[in-house]
C-alpha cells in the first residue's frame, strides 16, 4: 500500500489523510451527499428499466401465447445460474464496503476480485450459452445442452462452436428467422428479451468498470475507514444491477 | 447587517479575491482552457447561457422561417423550388442522353417537405436545446449555490460534464440539421419516424441528440437536488430558501424522475430505426400508441420543467421590484411541488383521440388539477403587488408581462383539457397559440426578465434601462400580435403543421407573421443592449435592486468562491419590511413604520 511520510515520521495510509473537497463543510456532509446523489441516480436507472418492464407488461397482455412460447425457448438452468452468480457478487461487494470500513485492505481487494469474476462469469454465460445459440444456432462446445441436439457437423472458430440446424434465428423484429415459429408475435418477444437483457448486460459492464476503477485505486491505499465513498456508491450501483436481474429473471424465464 | 463578518469590514486583514470573470495573466489560450476546464458553477452557468442563447437564435431563425412561409398559401411550384435549392432533393434519374439529373417533379405530399423540416428544427431545437436547459442550467447554475450561501454545487465536476454532454447532444442536433433536418416534428411519432428518410441517418442523429441531452438534464437535476439538501448555509431552513430555489428544486425532481423514461423511449426508437425490432411498429405487432404513452410520460412533466423555473423567477422579480414580502410564501413553495406531482398523472391528455372513453375522461379530470396550484401562484403574485412600491423597470415589466401572458396561456389550456372542446380544437392553431403563450409568454418572458434582473450580478455591469424597456415593449407587442391571431385561426379550423391554407386565413396569417418580425426586433434590441452593457455599461453596485437574497450580499460579479466568509442567514429572503438590504442605506430603502 502506498503510504505517506508524516512530519512525525509515522507512515500513514493515504485514506488517513483524506481531505474533503473545499466546498463541503465536513467529510461527513460530502459522504452523505455522494450517497444521496447515487440513490437519485439509481432512481433514474429504475425508471429507465421501467420502460422495458412497461413494454413487457403490455405485449404480454396483448400476446400471452407468444410470450409463453418465447419463454419456453429459454433455459431456466442458465437463468438460475446467472441469478446465483449475481447474488454472490452482491454479497461480496457488500463485504468489500465492510472491509474498507474496517481497513482490511487484503479482503477489500479479494472481495472486489470475486465480484469482478462474477460479473465476467455472468456475461460469459449470457453470451456463450444464451445469446449465441439462439441468435445464430452455434453452440459452444462446453454447452451442457448441446447433447440434446443433432450437430450438423458445421463448426466455427477452430471447432469451438458447433452448428445445430433449425435452432438459431430467434432474433428480434426484422432479424427473426426461426423456421419453427408458432406465433406471429414471437419476434416481438425476442425484441423485449434482447432489449431488456442487453441493456441490463450493458449495466453489468458499466458496474464492473466502476468496480475495476475502485480496485485499481484501492492499491494506492485510498480507501479506508475515513474514505470509502467510492466503494460504497459503486457497490450501490452494483446492487441495482443485481436487483434489475432479480426482476428480469422470473419475468423472462419463469412464465408459461 | 445580516451577515456576520461582513466582507468589507475585514478587507484590511483579509485576502482580496478577484471576480470569477478575472482572467488577468492567463493570456488567450490560458483563458480558453481556464473556462473549458472550470468546475466553477458560475462559469458553467455563463457557458450554458451562451450555449442556450445560440440555440435560441437557431431555433428562432427557424421559427421566423416558418412564419415567413405562411405569409401566403404555398404553391407546389414554390415548394418545388425551395426544396430543390435547399436540400438538392429529388431522385437521380438518367435522361435519354445518358445524363444524370435530379427529378424535381414533386407530388402534393412533397410540397410541404421543406416546411416540415423547418418546423421540426424549430420545435426540437427550442424544446430540447433551449427551453429545457434555459433557466435551470444557465441561471440556475449561476444562482442556486450563491442563493443557498454555498461555494459551489454538490458535484462540480459532474456539473462540467453535464455541460459537455449538452454541447455534444446539441452538436448531434446541428449535424442532423446540416444534413437536411428531419420531418418528423419534435415528437418523433411512430410509425412515421421509423419510415421517413429511410436512406439517411438524420432521424437517428436527431433522436440521439435528444437522448444525449436527456443525460445532461438528469445530471443537472441530480446535482441541484443534492445541493439543496446538503449545502444550505447555516441558518437557512427549508422555508428560508428563496422561492426561485423551491422552483428549481421541484424542476429537478421532475428532471430526475421523468427524463430516464424518454431515455429508454428514444433508445428503443433508435433500435427501431437501426434494427427494426418492431416494438413500435404495427406491421410487426408493435404498438405506436405505446410510443406516445412513453413519450408523453416524459414530455408532459417536462412542460413543467420548462415553466416552473420561470415561475420561480417571477416570484423573485415581483417581490424585489415591488419591495413587498411575497404573499403566501409556503403556498407558492408547495404549489411548485404540487405542480411537479400532478405533472406525472396527466400525460394522457395528449392522446384523447387514441384512448378509450373512460381513460380520456379520467385524464381530462386529472388535467384540471394542474389549474389549482397554478392559480394559487398567480393569485399570490397579484396579492404581492398590492400596496407594494412598484419600480417599473425592465425586470418588473417582464414580470407583469408574464402575469398577463401566462394567465392567457394557462386559461386557454382548460378548453384543451376538456374532452368536448378538445375534439374541435386539437391539432389546430389554438394548441399552437396555447403552448406558445405558456412556453414563450411564460418561460421565455421570465427568462429574459430574470436575465435583466441578474445581469448586473452576473457580469458586474448595468444595462441601459430605457432600451431594456423598449425591448420589453416590442417583445410584448410582437408576441401578442404573433400568437393571439393564432387563437382565432385555431378556432376557425386552421390545422397545425400545414404548409398551406385556404385564402380565408391569409389576413390573420399575415398579421401573425408581421408580429414575428416585431418580436425578432425586440430580441435584437435586447441583444444589442446586453452587448453594449458588457463593453460600456456602467459598473454595477453589489445590490442594485435592494434584494435580500444571498446573491446580493456578495460582489458584482461574485468573487471566485462566492463569499469572503460563509454567510449566516438571519432573516428570510423577502423581509423587506424589517431589513435594510445589504450594501444599501436606509435612505434609499426606508423601512415602513410599524403599524402597531
Amino acid at each position: 500500500m502506498t503510504t505517506i511520510q508524516t512530519k512525525s515520521g509515522r507512515k500513514q495510509a493515504r485514506w488517513e489523510n483524506y481531505q474533503h473537497e473545499a466546498h463541503w463543510r465536513s467529510a461527513a456532509d460530502e459522504f452523505d451527499a455522494a450517497k444521496l446523489g447515487m440513490w437519485l441516480f439509481l432512481t433514474t436507472e429504475v425508471l429507465l428499466f421501467a420502460g422495458i418492464f412497461c413494454a413487457y407488461a403490455m405485449f404480454r397482455m396483448l400476446y400471452p401465447e407468444a410470450f409463453a412460447i418465447g419463454s419456453g425457448y429459454l433455459d431456466v438452468k442458465f437463468g438460475l445460474l446467472n441469478t446465483v452468480v449475481l447474488l454472490i457478487s452482491s454479497f461480496t461487494v457488500a463485504m468489500a464496503v465492510r472491509c474498507a470500513q474496517k481497513n482490511q485492505q487484503f479482503w477489500l481487494r479479494t472481495n472486489l476480485y470475486i465480484t469482478l469474476v462474477c460479473a465476467g462469469l455472468f456475461l460469459l454465460i449470457k453470451f456463450l450459452f444464451e445469446y449465441t445459440p439462439k441468435w445464430s444456432g452455434y453452440f459452444f462446445f462446453l454447452d451442457p445442452t448441446l447433447g440434446h441436439y443433432e450437430k450438423s457437423g458445421q463448426t466455427a472458430l477452430w471447432g469451438m462452436f458447433h452448428f445445430v440446424e433449425g435452432y438459431g434465428g430467434k432474433r428480434p423484429g426484422a432479424f427473426f428467422d426461426y423456421p419453427f415459429a408458432q406465433h406471429y408475435a414471437e419476434p416481438l418477444w425476442w425484441a423485449v428479451y434482447y432489449g431488456g437483457t442487453a441493456i441490463h448486460a450493458l449495466h453489468v459492464v458499466i458496474g464492473a468498470g466502476l468496480l475495476t476503477w475502485v480496485l485499481v485505486r484501492s492499491y494506492k491505499g485510498i480507501y479506508g475507514p475515513k474514505n470509502y465513498t467510492m466503494v460504497e456508491t459503486s457497490g450501490l450501483y452494483w446492487h441495482l444491477v443485481d436487483l434489475v436481474w432479480i426482476f428480469l429473471f422470473p419475468l423472462l424465464y419463469l412464465i408459461h | 447587517m445580516t451577515v456576520m463578518d461582513r466582507p468589507h469590514d475585514v478587507m484590511g486583514h483579509g485576502h482580496e479575491e478577484g471576480s470569477f470573470l478575472d482572467n488577468r495573466g492567463l493570456g488567450f489560450w490560458g483563458t480558453i482552457w481556464d473556462w473549458a476546464s472550470t468546475v466553477d458553477h458560475k462559469k458553467i452557468g455563463v457557458m450554458y447561457l451562451v450555449a442556450v442563447l445560440t440555440m435560441f437564435f437557431i431555433g428562432g431563425v427557424a421559427g421566423l422561417a416558418v412564419r415567413l412561409e405562411l405569409f401566403e398559401p404555398m404553391t407546389v411550384n414554390a415548394a418545388n423550388e425551395v426544396e430543390g435549392v435547399l436540400f438538392n432533393a429529388g431522385k437521380l434519374v438518367q435522361t435519354e442522353t445518358g445524363e444524370m439529373v435530379r427529378d424535381r417533379t414533386l407530388t402534393a405530399a412533397g410540397a410541404g417537405n421543406t416546411y416540415n423540416r423547418i418546423f421540426t428544427i424549430h420545435g426540437a431545437v427550442m424544446v430540447f436545446m433551449f427551453i429545457i436547459p434555459s433557466v435551470p442550467a444557465a441561471l440556475g447554475n449561476f444562482l442556486l449555490p450563491i442563493m443557498l450561501g454555498a461555494k459551489d454545487v454538490a458535484f462540480p465536476k459532474l456539473n462540467l460534464l453535464s455541460w459537455y454532454i449538452y454541447v455534444v447532444g446539441s452538436l448531434f442536433g446541428v449535424v442532423a440539421l446540416i444534413m437536411g433536418g428531419t420531418d418528423t416534428g419534435w415528437t418523433f411519432y411512430t410509425p412515421y419516424s421509423i419510415q421517413t428518410d429511410a436512406d439517411y441517418y438524420r432521424v437517428v442523429l436527431m433522436v440521439g441528440a435528444a437522448f444525449i441531452l436527456g443525460f445532461s438534464s438528469i445530471l443537472t437535476g441530480l446535482n441541484f437536488i443534492v445541493t439543496v439538501h446538503k449545502l444550505r448555509a447555516p441558518g437557512m431552513g427549508w422555508f428560508d430558501m428563496p422561492l426561485f430555489i423551491w422552483a428549481i428544486y421541484a424542476t429537478s425532481i421532475i428532471q430526475v424522475l421523468a427524463t430516464p423514461v424518454i431515455g429508454i423511449t428514444l433508445l428503443l426508437l433508435i433500435f427501431e430505426r437501426l434494427f427494426r425490432v418492431g416494438i413500435f411498429d404495427p406491421s410487426m405487432g408493435g404498438d405506436p400508441v405505446l410510443y406516445q404513452h412513453f413519450f408523453w410520460f416524459y414530455s408532459h412533466p417536462v412542460v413543467y420543467v420548462m415553466i416552473l423555473p420561470g415561475m420561480g423567477i417571477i416570484s423573485e422579480l415581483l417581490a424585489v421590484h415591488s419591495r413587498k414580502h411575497i404573499f403566501g410564501y409556503r403556498a407558492i413553495a408547495f404549489s411548485s411541488l404540487g405542480i411537479a406531482g400532478v405533472s406525472f398523472i396527466v400525460w394522457g391528455h395528449h392522446m384523447f383521440t387514441a384512448m378509450g372513453e373512460l381513460a380520456s375522461a379520467v385524464f381530462s379530470a386529472l388535467t384540471f388539477l394542474v389549474a389549482i396550484p397554478t392559480a394559487i401562484k398567480v393569485f399570490n403574485w397579484i396579492a404581492t403587488l398590492y400596496k407594494g412600491s412598484i419600480a417599473l423597470n425592465t425586470p418588473m415589466l417582464y414580470a407583469l408581462s408574464f402575469l398577463f401572458l401566462f394567465s392567457i396561456g394557462g386559461l386557454t389550456g382548460l378548453p384543451l383539457g376538456a374532452l368536448a372542446t378538445d375534439l374541435h380544437l386539437h391539432d389546430s392553431y389554438f394548441v399552437v397559440a396555447h403552448f406558445h403563450y405558456v412556453m414563450m409568454g411564460g418561460t421565455v418572458i421570465a427568462f429574459i426578465g430574470g436575465l435583466h434582473h441578474w445581469w448586473p450580478k452576473m457580469f458586474g455591469r448595468m444595462y441601459n434601462e430605457k432600451i431594456g424597456m423598449l425591448g420589453c415593449a416590442l417583445v410584448f407587442i410582437g408576441f401578442n400580435v404573433t400568437f393571439f391571431t393564432q387563437f382565432i385561426l385555431g378556432t376557425q379550423g386552421m390545422p397545425r403543421r400545414y404548409a398551406s391554407y385556404v385564402e380565408h386565413f391569409q389576413l390573420l396569417h399575415q398579421i401573425s407573421t408581421v408580429g414575428s418580425w416585431i418580436l425578432a426586433v425586440g430580441f435584437l434590441v435586447h441583444l444589442a443592449n446586453f452587448l453594449h452593457s458588457l463593453v460600456a455599461g456602467p459598473k454595477a453596485p453589489p445590490n442594485p435592486w435592494g434584494g435580500l437574497t444571498l446573491e446580493w450580499e456578495t460582489e458584482s460579479p461574485p468573487i471566485a468562491h462566492n463569499f469572503h466568509h460563509e454567510p449566516l442567514v438571519k432573516h428570510g429572503p423577502y423581509d423587506f419590511e424589517s431589513v435594510v438590504p445589504p450594501h444599501c442605506s436606509e435612505e434609499d430603502y426606508p423601512l415602513p413604520k410599524s403599524v402597531s
